[in-house]
């Protein structure tokens, strides 16, 4: 009996290890950079991904800022060790875009892709030179304009200003109620990348990057000379602050209403809407009307998800139906409202506003809008290598404008030969 | 002639061979490792790898960037040492003459020691802070225009500041117990030579706490050099304008963060050869003034 019942139970063990083994769920590594609330939402996602089917499970790890989770996933490619699904920021894209064979494009990987589905500002800026996408826009947030209604009516001011035009003319009204009129946090995202976009400028050679590593920068020209000279005028003048390069001491600045206006991303929205105690508004990157009289849109910034090489079919029909779920449109609308970030496909912006969520938070679909405005010839983005670097060498010149160690003529014609020689460096690397 | 050989087993080599192990490991392979990389220009993913000399040396040492940030890291490194071990030892002759309480000040001027680099990084960060920052706030309303996000001399300053702060009281136990080390009859010999106090610290306690200042000196150099790090990443990352960018802040900010293996290794090996120089010359010149 006692021998029966044990036999018995040997069977079971042994079948249940057998169908364990053989039914046994796919495993997906995603590494990611958000931290705090986001990080939160990215267990959320990953979660409700496990709960909703039993093929695959997404494990996903949170590996610090972008630049840590491009070197974790470096590293651990070096080792042969390298994760599925790796989250990318704009800066990194060329490193890993440029490494042919380190990733599978997004475009082969998903079944029924087609890159006429998602909203214009976000189609390319992860693509290669002919239009397929690579990585998929995960987080994408777009440069804005974030105005505080107490400090504009302080002023007797009512609407933000959609011109650079506009704001000059405004600044002396909000410095006599005492506050600074402008900051921002991120000079070389906001007041160069989107600044070529807005106003539709190359800003590098070979297409702006996208179709070569041999390229040029194009940083040193005369629209971007004017509007630095005006960014120095408003700081002398007292219409400008600057608290440093990090992101958060300007903001502070914006939420402790010593600044009237901050130029943030459309992803800052939910923090703020916690973080301020006063109403305030936002509205599109501002222009300079003597450059275009019609504005075109700008890019993303934030980070996307590649696919790493390396894998077995089974895992990337995996990975391909996580992405599926990824993008379809009740998940982006939940990703958008929880963390303030775009959704990237047409239908789920249609959801959303189908939802009357704009209607009750008419802020929130402030970058979309700004995204989908007309695009031109030089709004899809660029692809720089080495650009981490590139963007230290523009805080630094920039640093030097504004102390006035340097003269904006000077700084930008070093910000192009520091810049150029970098570009040479990475574009050696792939001979 | 017979060579004179003497037995002896093993067991010694067992010994030093955990040791060894750990130098090899920790600190020749990757600096082998670092030699080799110095000499390659390969995409970050290692797909595409190619030889090319001195090429990275070329390309980043004489870089603007690399030589602001040598020369930054000269003059920090001067400072921080000097500084630091200045006031250590003044706080710490001070406190060697205290004798009601002596336990209370020794312990408030120790306690420092046990914060980390980016930890003191991270507290002088919120005391700079431009809007909530009382040490900011304190120096604007003294009368000096201070503003270490766009002044060069005022971001040297803080992170100068932080670094000698962290650093004094570890060098301050150092000269304490070197102090206290010095027999009490040379002292009282000493005192009925000399009436003066400050010719009878030069004369005498200070020759002999030399061994003690040379190697606080060593230490602080490498201090200076590397540990500061933390404080950098903490505060200022190299801002304004670069203008306090130390080397090895460098390295991590074109390697780990920028991914250029190939030119933050020849920044490392250049780094390696420059504090190698560094000692040996302490060694070859200062030790020499030093009567242990």
């Amino acid at each position: 009996m006692n021998i029966k019942a044990l036999a018995a139970g040997l069977v079971f063990g042994a079948s249940t290890l057998m169908s364990t083994s053989v039914l046994s769920a796919t495993e997906i590594q995603w590494w990611h950079a958000m931290g705090g609330r986001l990080g939160e939402v990215v267990n959320e996602i990953a979660e409700k991904y496990n709960a909703s089917q039993s093929d695959v499970v997404v494990v996903p790890t949170y590996k610090g800022g972008y630049e840590d989770t491009m070197t974790a996933g470096i590293a651990a490619f070096r080792a042969k060790e390298q994760p599925h699904v790796i989250q990318i920021f704009d800066a990194g894209a060329a490193t890993i875009i440029n490494a042919k064979g380190a990733t599978v494009p997004v475009a082969d990987l998903m079944k029924d892709f087609n890159i006429e589905d998602y909203i214009p500002g976000v189609r390319y800026f992860y693509a290669d030179s002919d239009g397929k996408m690579i990585g998929l826009p995960f987080n994408s947030s777009t440069p804005l304009l974030y105005y505080n209604k107490d400090a504009f009516a302080e002023a007797g001011l009512e609407n933000p200003p959609k011109t650079w035009e506009e704001f000059e003319a405004m600044a002396p009204k909000l410095k006599e109620a005492g506050y600074i009129a402008l900051a921002q946090s991120h000079s070389p995202w906001i007041f160069s990348e989107n600044f070529h976009s807005r106003h539709n400028i190359q800003l590098a050679t070979g297409n702006n990057g996208y179709d070569s590593t041999d390229v040029k920068i194009l940083y040193n020209n005369d629209h971007m000379k004017m509007h630095w000279s005006k960014v120095k005028e408003w700081l002398d003048a007292g219409y400008y602050g600057f608290y440093g390069r990090a992101w958060g001491d300007n903001q502070d600045a914006f939420v402790q209403k010593k600044v009237a206006m901050w130029l943030g991303s459309s992803g800052s929205f939910g923090g703020l809407t916690k973080s301020a105690e006063f109403e305030f508004g936002a509205t599109f990157l501002p222009y300079w009307e003597s450059i275009v009289k019609e504005p075109k849109g700008t890019f993303i910034g934030g980070a996307a998800l590649f696919a790493m090489s390396g894998h077995s079919d089974e895992e990337y029909a995996a990975v391909a139906d996580f992405f599926d779920y990824m993008t379809a449109s009740d998940n982006q609308v939940f990703w958008h409202k929880e963390t303030g970030y775009v959704p990237i496909t047409s239908e789920a912006y249609a959801a959303a506003k189908d939802d009357g969520y704009y209607e009750s938070t008419p802020d929130a679909e402030i970058g979309i809008l700004q995204l989908s405005q007309e695009g031109g010839e030089w709004t899809k983005g660029y692809r720089l290598g080495y650009y981490v670097q590139i963007r230290d060498v523009m805080y630094k010149h920039f640093d030097d404008i504004f102390s006035g160690s340097a003269s904006v003529d000077d700084a930008f014609a070093a910000m192009e030969t520091e810049s150029n020689a970098l570009l040479k460096r990475f574009s050696d690397t792939y001979k | 002639m017979k060579r004179v050989q003497f037995e002896h087993s093993t067991i010694p080599y067992l010994f030093v061979a955990p040791q060894i192990a750990i130098i090899v490991i920790f600190f020749l392979w990757p600096a082998a490792q670092a030699i080799y990389q110095s000499f390659l220009l390969e995409d970050a993913f290692g797909l595409s790898t190619q030889f090319v000399w001195f090429r990275n040396y070329q390309d980043t040492i004489f870089s603007p960037s690399w030589l602001q940030a040598a020369g930054f890291t000269a003059i920090f490194a001067t400072l921080v040492t000097f500084l630091s071990l200045g006031f250590a030892l003044l706080l710490a002759v001070k406190a060697n003459e205290v004798i009601r309480g002596a336990s209370t000040y020794k312990t408030t001027l120790m306690w420092a020691y046990a914060i980390a680099p980016p930890v003191a990084g991270l507290m002088g960060n919120l005391m700079f802070n431009p809007l909530i920052g009382d040490l900011y706030k304190f120096f604007n309303v003294i009368g000096w225009d201070f503003n270490h996000k766009l002044d060069s001399f005022d971001a040297g300053f803080v992170v100068v500041l932080i670094s000698v702060w962290k650093q004094v009281s570890v060098n301050f136990i150092f000269f304490l117990s070197g102090l206290q080390s010095i027999p009490n009859s040379v002292n009282e010999a000493s005192m009925m030579d000399c009436r003066s106090p400050t010719r009878r610290f030069w004369t005498i306690t200070f020759p002999l706490l030399a061994p003690t200042t040379f190697f606080l000196m060593v230490i602080n150099i490498t201090y200076a050099f590397f540990e500061t790090f933390g404080i950098i990443d903490t505060t200022t990352r190299g801002a304004p304008g670069g203008a306090t960018n130390t080397l090895v802040f460098k390295v991590f900010q074109d390697g780990f963060r920028g991914a250029d293996l190939g030119g933050s290794s020849a920044q490392s090996v250049v780094l390696m050869i420059l504090v190698l120089a560094l000692t040996v010359i302490q060694f070859r010149f200062i030790e020499r003034k030093v009567h242990y």
